[in-house]
């Protein structure tokens, strides 16, 4: 039995993970949480965001997410994809900014209208 | 330039676009929405981690998108947004603004909405002790420069204080190459939400120290160590307890203060413990047509919640200007919250002007496993309400109907809550 | 070749300037910091003192009333900010105080200070409510002021230079020697030649002095810790209050408005290490809070904004020291000069001159000499010249401090000014923005970016303020930004 703080909203309900019966999860308020307890023992994973730099808009960032989760072992493999990389403005939000992260079939996109 | 609104909404971050949308939706003709910054979005623009959304639209959005939304939104609606302009003073309706292409204006709304948010605490507020060297940061300073700037403002890196701008920037640095030693806390609790603990600290492993603080800043120049000590339960440093940080910034999150200096300095009273306007159950202030909503009122946790009491603030604004609002009548209830409730928002319901319910936030000052929370109208027990956890960390809330609140006697009713477990 | 080399860009190196740009002599300032106002100047108590309480006959005692009358004609000429407001020394019920409010009142009249009385409790309080109600007398003083001390000293510079001295920023005088008649002044940023050397080097005046084989002087800086509240707080008083000093006779924490508008408790009395860093101390600061209730109990001190502390640059010797130095012909000390030094400056300035005189110098006042300063300051203006300043200059429109009210065009406008602040801390200084509230929070890329912009630098290269107070640590991405080396 695997205790949990669950982040898929900020509710935080404090999960029990049972390992030896298929990953059953209790303390949940959601199936969100079901789903979140049972990955994260066995391949947790992240939505990350970042920043690239962008040229030809008015700020100087412009703001990306990954389109999925990635699992948290590629985490800074995925930073490191946007190293070097500079966007040309316009950019609209949900442009896709680098694809197929580390092979994970995750997108960075970005998050915010730049012209 | 029109200078004549419905509504005139100070502030474009979300509480002034949410209530700018929804005074239009209400039926107000002319909006319009004074914001400072170059665009609108407010502080959602440099919060770029995801989190956003999830109890308004129902899906986990960044700070830009969710600002996207209602700029999108505003937009369509027909509300004026007026950019790169600076609010001056508000005198009863009439708001004075400023910028580089008109200058000094005038304007007049049938209503106001304030929106203007919350600022930092500063070194200064928390009276960090040592040397005065570079390298000393607000959380949201630091956020800006990287975020908006493409600017590291640090490579190893102390939090002072466990809110959650500061847990979000040492998940942020962290990814940007940084190295975060600790993140320390005063009270023995942590500020920010709970997930952020997991996602921010633990998955990185960043420790935090709680009940500890700093007792020494070195640095001739730029921070260069940083001294940390346990604290008892009067909040004074143990001697002995001593940690030391060899970093080079020092990052603080230690609270939002409303920024109330327009809101003062147009003669609104102000709430001692929310540093924010006392408002009605439609979020309007002491002044007759004047409303206020979002970070300015109470510093909230989430967006989503400003959002929604945005909306009622604006529709409420909306219903003012076109004369709807005036009809009095009934009494006039004030909340009071008790130990170990600290505040609650509205302050004082206008019997009159509710139709169906009443909701109402507030903050407990301890953390509560299995809890009640009552409204109580002098001894008699109005409503319950059953909470599982409540944390000095997450803003409570309760919708009260009308019906119960028409059973209150007295012009008084108290808002506390029961621990049938008490936690430490 | 200069006539006139004065080491330290402090407000008294910076009224000596001022004073000697008004005669055909070349004049050259070297300061060791990257901005001037850097060392006392900008954490005093920022008063212009009555004069009571020098000793009488010293130096202190006459440059200070000289002083004080000069600053008033300076501040108004060159657009300094400057508040006429008594000083209060309260006394509770004890014969040790009330004597010594006494002995006060004599000292002062003998030293020629207009207007001193001693008051009686009720009106002491009329005249000032916010003082303790338990106080028995106070000596009152309607002589004094309040100063930005920082813009007296900038001003001065600034005025100066227009007036053809030169300030040399990043300058700091590292050995000093005398050859034929004139003086070879070794610099961090290269060498000059004087005629005439004046050591206005505030804490490490002694130091300087030691360059010329000068001895008998040993700096012994004391260091002091302040408070300032936010402006709500200002109001609380309309006077400079002190206490009587205590057993070890230490002035006590004062309690001032700022010419900001703030208010300002402190300071306390230290032994301080060197003339340079001084930090805080959290039993120091709750010892100020104690002491500032005491004489003024209606301040909050929940509406803290900021703490620092300075340096006192004191010399064994009780007095001022000014004079030639008898080692070193042609080398003028201006040294140990602390409280009241701020009052004091410009006339320490006509001292320097008569003793240049003495020494021979020749002063011949300059045809055209620029007396005036002015600055728009957007706040103070009203509603009508708000518009007229915006549609003069579009950049007055635009608001960068929302806490000071401070507008693009001030920040604009003092970059460009004759003697350029270079850092964060150098436009705070300037034009109030980061002083407020949020203490730059918000306010502090925006500067940050106008800085870079305006100089045509490196967002990298600007400063908080002195030389190795960087706060950027690299472009975002980039290899230098990973400490573990990803």
């Amino acid at each position: 039995m695997k205790e949990l703080i669950c982040i898929v909203c900020p509710r935080g309900c404090h999960l029990k993970v049972d390992e030896e019966r298929e990953f059953a999860v209790t303390g949940n308020a959601c199936a969100r949480g079901q789903e979140y307890g049972r990955m994260e023992l066995q391949n947790p994973v992240r939505v990350l965001t970042s920043i690239v730099e962008i040229k030809g808009a008015q700020g100087r960032c412009c703001p990306v997410k990954t389109d999925k989760p990635i699992p948290k072992k590629e985490i800074f493999r995925a930073m490191e994809a946007l190293r070097g990389l500079t966007l040309q403005a316009p950019v609209m939000t949900g442009d896709v900014v680098y694809r197929d992260i580390c092979g994970t079939g995750a997108s960075w996109r970005a998050t915010k209208d730049m012209s | 330039m029109r200078t004549e609104y419905d509504v005139v909404v100070v502030g474009g971050g979300p509480a002034g676009l949410a209530a700018a949308c929804s005074a239009k939706e209400a039926g107000a003709k002319e909006v319009l929405v004074i914001e400072r910054d170059k665009e609108a979005g407010g502080i959602l623009n440099q919060c770029i981690h995801n989190g956003f959304g999830l109890h308004y639209f129902k899906e986990e959005l960044t700070g830009p998108e969710y600002a996207g939304r209602f700029i999108k939104k505003a937009v369509e609606l027909g509300v004026t947004i007026l950019l790169d302009t600076m609010v001056l003073s508000v005198e009863g309706h009439k708001v004075t603004a400023c910028n580089a292409q008109d200058g000094l204006l005038v304007f007049t709304g049938g209503a106001v909405v304030l929106a203007m948010g919350c600022r930092e605490r500063t070194r200064g507020a928390v009276a960090i002790p040592g040397d005065r060297p570079a390298g000393i940061l607000t959380a949201g300073t630091a956020q800006r420069y990287i975020n908006m700037e493409g600017w590291m403002v640090g490579r190893r890196v102390v939090i002072l204080g466990s809110g959650d701008i500061g847990l979000i920037m040492a998940r942020r640095m962290t990814l940007e190459g940084a190295k975060v030693l600790a993140c320390i806390e005063l009270m023995p609790y942590c500020n920010g939400l709970n997930r952020n603990i997991v996602q921010c600290l633990e998955d990185y492993g960043i420790p935090l120290y709680l009940s500890h603080t700093i007792t020494n800043v070195e640095g001739l120049h730029r921070v260069e160590r940083i001294t940390a000590a346990k604290v008892g339960p009067d909040r004074k440093p143990i001697l002995g307890t001593e940690l030391y940080f060899d970093c080079d910034t020092l990052l603080l999150s230690v609270g939002l203060i409303p920024e109330n200096e327009l809101t003062k300095e147009a003669g609104i009273p102000l709430d001692a413990v929310t540093k924010g306007a006392v408002v009605y159950e439609n979020m309007e202030t002491g002044r007759d047509g004047v409303f206020s909503c979002g970070n300015v009122v109470h510093v909230h946790d989430l967006v989503d919640f400003v959002t929604a009491e945005s909306e009622r603030a604006g529709a409420a604004a909306a219903a003012y200007a076109k004369g709807k609002s005036s009809q009095e009548g009934g009494k006039t209830i004030y909340i009071q919250g008790e130990d170990p409730v600290t505040y609650t928002v509205p302050q004082a319901i206008r019997m009159g002007h509710v139709t169906g319910q009443v909701e109402i936030s507030f903050r407990v000052n301890r953390s509560f496993k299995d809890s009640e929370i009552q409204v109580r109208d002098k001894e008699k027990l109005l409503c319950r309400f059953s909470r599982s956890h409540m944390a000095p960390g997450e803003m409570e809330h309760i919708t009260i109907p009308k019906v119960l609140l028409d059973r209150a006697v007295g012009e008084e009713i108290k808002v506390k809550a029961v621990e049938k477990e008490a936690k430490a | 070749m200069y006539d006139v080399l004065i080491i330290g860009c402090g407000v008294v190196g910076a009224a000596a300037a001022y004073e000697l740009s008004k005669y055909n002599l070349s004049v050259c300032v070297c300061e060791r910091y990257n901005d001037v106002a850097n060392g006392c100047t900008k954490a005093n108590t920022a008063i212009l003192h009555a004069g009571f309480d020098c000793p009488v006959g010293s130096l202190e005692a006459r440059l200070n009333l000289r002083g004080i009358e000069l600053a008033e004609e300076i501040c108004q000429k060159l657009d300094v900010e400057r508040v006429s407001m008594p000083t209060f020394i309260i006394a509770y019920d004890n014969p040790h105080e009330l004597e010594y409010i006494q002995e006060l009142y004599e000292r002062g009249r003998a030293n020629g200070v207009k207007g001193l009385r001693i008051v009686d409790r009720e009106e002491a309080l009329r005249l000032e409510p916010g003082l303790n109600p338990d106080i028995k007398a106070a000596l009152y003083a309607p002589g004094s002021a309040i100063v930005n001390p920082w813009e007296y000293c900038i001003a001065m510079a600034e005025t100066a230079v227009k007036n053809g001295a030169q300030v040399k920023l990043d300058s700091e005088v590292v050995s000093l020697e005398k050859k034929d008649g004139y003086f070879r002044v070794s610099t961090s940023s290269g060498v000059c030649e004087a005629r005439f050397v004046v050591n206005a080097a505030g804490g490490w005046s002694a130091q300087v002095y030691e360059m010329v084989g000068g001895t008998g002087l040993t700096q012994t800086n004391f260091a002091g810790q302040y408070y300032i509240l936010d402006k709500n707080q200002g109001e609380k008083i309309h006077s400079i209050v002190f206490p009587c000093p205590d057993e070890h006779g230490f002035k006590g924490i004062c309690v001032t408005p700022t010419v900001h508008g703030n208010l300002l408790v402190g300071p306390d009395c230290y032994e301080a290490a060197d003339g340079d860093h001084v930090g805080t101390d959290p039993a120091t600061l709750e010892s100020l809070k104690e002491a500032g209730l005491r004489s003024v109990p209606g301040i909050d001190f929940s509406q803290i904004i900021h703490e620092y502390a300075g340096v006192r640059p004191n010399t064994q010797i009780p007095d001022f020291v000014i004079g030639q130095a008898p080692e070193c012909p042609g080398f003028i000390n201006l040294a140990g000069i602390k409280s009241p030094g701020l009052s004091s400056a410009p006339a320490i300035a006509e001292e320097l001159k008569k003793i240049l005189e003495g020494c021979g110098l020749v002063f011949e006042k300059k045809e055209q000499f620029t007396d005036s300063r002015s600055r728009i300051v957007f706040r103070r203006l009203s509603d009508r010249e708000k518009k007229e300043a915006i549609r003069a200059n579009p950049l007055y429109g635009r608001i960068i401090c929302r806490c000071e009210t401070v507008t693009e065009g001030e920040i604009v406008e003092a970059i460009h000014r004759p003697i350029v602040p270079r850092t964060i801390d150098g436009v705070k200084r300037r034009c109030n923005a980061g002083m407020g509230r949020c203490q730059g929070g918000f306010c502090g890329p925006r500067v940050h970016e106008i800085l870079a912009r305006e100089l045509g630098v490196d967002p990298q290269e600007i400063l908080m303020d002195e030389q190795g107070t960087f706060i950027l640590t690299s472009p975002i991405k980039e290899e230098a930004a990973y400490e573990n080396g990803i």
